[in-house]
């Protein structure tokens, strides 16, 4: 079902963890639907992404592309960040199945939310940025078992 | 390899591939033909027939051969509509039944019936008084699965099967995942339908069967030639019918061993998991169930990745998760017995054999650990709940 590359990523998932005080976060994504996805960004003063990880409730397309779009992003500026696409993601894991593909979306996303969670904090405006728009369901009840 | 996705299909006994063969080879005539070499094959599609009425309590002349369980499914439901439309369009059945059903009632409320799925409680029962309650004058056909595929529970069948006889309806159940697995008898589970399939108790794919009792008027499904009474008519699946006669006999007199040895295996495996991985629940009636099924729902993790994991370590599995389903909603019978999506899409079935083995299981609770403890590390929704948890 899957492509070499993606079941090396899901298998190795790279850059996986948190950025302790990490300057953006973005988590986007839908229990509900059954992905989340969340990134976090650790940008310098030059506004290079020095380093970037992630945690993701998903499946093993989901833990991939988190996997490849935090290698992608690393070491880019923010202009070079943000033209990591869905697209470009999926090409570097040669292919996705169409059911799957939503997943290369979310990544996208992440990156944008965190993104915007860095220029929220440093109040900069980041051009071609728009507010991600894919926020996960928040306000539910715990439910204990 | 350990396999434990008996519930999707069982590996054909040797003994059933083997009365299988002559029938390619051999005895390859047509039933329905006037020379020796189309009786022996005749003969061995009643000799099957036999066989398999003998093991519901039911006559021969009441099973129909089909090409599987959905097969069966969608003939009781279409054609008793259809039959009995005259009497009334409407049919009782409930949130947690296989597809071949829910989509064929969902085919029929397109073509003016009124479908009532009854909903079960946390354990996936139905109340046989809220079956009693739903029926309407005009109810034509009730139909409630024996055993659930996902979650294992075992219905009351013979009590809604009362309630139904009392009230002078079709009973239909789908006793595809308990055929072979469990005792079975039509006259005192009070049914008129019962489908079954021969590749869930070791027999071959693309066979089954529907019991129709005698006496319930029901619509032709194919029709063409003169098989099966007329009411489904193309040339036998001689192989199938035989391979299917073949595993009712194994089945039959291997039951009270399998059963037990796959029982013991089951809770052996349900307790392990319960003790050793934290916030995880069993789905499906903790007694009330199919002896070889084991579901649980882990918390904070998605099935798909588990089941990939599983795979690396040789274990097969499967999942009531949007992503194995193709759709965005996990499956809707962990939705009918009141999980949350989230949690519905950290669901793993299990389903045993009886050559599976202790030791396997020992294997499969260590690996799933580890895998659980892996993919609730990559998280978000654990790193949230522990945050939560410490604050």
């Amino acid at each position: 079902m899957y492509s070499e590359k993606v079941m090396d990523h899901f298998q190795n998932p790279r850059n996986m963890g948190e950025i302790e005080d990490a300057s953006g976060v973005g988590t986007v994504g839908n229990a509900k639907c059954g992905d989340i996805m969340r990134i976090f960004l650790d940008i310098d003063d030059e506004g290079i992404v020095r380093d970037a990880k992630f945690k993701t409730f998903g499946c093993g397309a989901a833990v991939a592309t988190s996997s490849m779009a935090t290698e992608m992003v690393k070491g880019k500026t923010i202009q070079e960040a943000l033209q990591v696409t869905n697209k470009a993601v999926m090409e570097a894991l040669d292919g996705l199945p169409p059911v799957k593909v939503h997943c290369s979306l979310l990544a996208e996303e992440a990156i944008h939310a965190a993104l915007w969670d860095y220029a929220e904090k440093h109040h900069i405006v980041i051009e071609g940025l728009q507010k991600p728009k894919n926020d996960i369901s928040e306000g539910e009840e715990e439910e204990q078992y | 390899m350990i396999y434990l996705d008996n519930a999707a299909t069982t590996k054909t006994a040797p003994e059933v591939v083997e009365a299988m063969l002559p029938y390619f080879t051999e005895n390859y005539g047509n039933p329905s033909t006037v020379y020796g070499l189309g009786s022996a094959a005749k003969k061995a599609v009643n000799q099957a027939r036999r066989t398999i009425a003998d093991a519901v309590g039911a006559k021969q002349e009441e099973i129909y051969f089909t090409a599987g369980g959905s097969e069966a499914d969608n003939w009781a439901v279409k054609a008793a509509a259809e039959a009995y439309a005259d009497k009334g369009k409407h049919i009782i059945t409930t949130k947690i039944e296989h597809h071949a059903l829910l989509h064929t009632c969902e085919y029929l409320e397109k073509r003016g019936f009124e479908v009532t799925y009854l909903e079960v409680d946390g354990d996936g029962l139905v109340d046989p008084e809220a079956v009693r309650a739903a029926i309407r004058p005009d109810t034509i056909l009730i139909s409630v699965m024996y055993a659930n595929n996902e979650i294992g529970t075992i219905e009351p069948i013979a009590e809604i099967g009362a309630i139904a006889k009392e009230k002078g309806i079709l009973f239909h159940t789908d006793a595809v995942q308990a055929f072979g697995q469990v005792p079975l008898n039509v006259d005192e589970l009070h049914v008129d339908m019962l489908s079954a399939s021969a590749h869930k108790l070791n027999g071959p794919k693309g066979i089954g069967m529907l019991y129709i009792r005698t006496g319930v008027k029901i619509r032709s499904f194919i029709h063409g030639g003169s098989q099966e009474r007329s009411r489904r008519a193309g040339t036998e699946n001689v192989p199938g019918i035989v391979g299917f006669g073949a595993a009712v006999e194994r089945a039959v007199r291997t039951m009270e061993e399998k059963r037990e040895k796959e029982t013991q295996l089951r809770d052996y495996l349900i307790d392990r998991i319960e003790k050793e991985i934290p916030y995880c629940r069993l789905n499906g009636h903790r007694t009330k169930r199919l002896p070889g099924n084991v579901n649980f729902a882990f918390r904070f993790i998605e099935g798909e990745s588990m089941l990939i994991m599983l795979d690396m370590k040789g274990i097969c599995a499967s999942s009531g998760s949007a992503c194995t389903s193709g759709s965005l909603d996990p499956s809707h019978v962990l939705l009918a017995i009141g999980l949350k999506h989230e949690i519905a899409h950290g669901s793993l079935r299990l389903t045993l054999s009886e050559e599976n083995t202790r030791e396997e299981m020992d294997f499969v609770v260590e690996e799933l650990k580890k895998i659980v403890a892996r993919l609730r590390e990559m998280s978000p929704l654990y790193e949230d709940f522990v945050r939560k948890g410490s604050k």
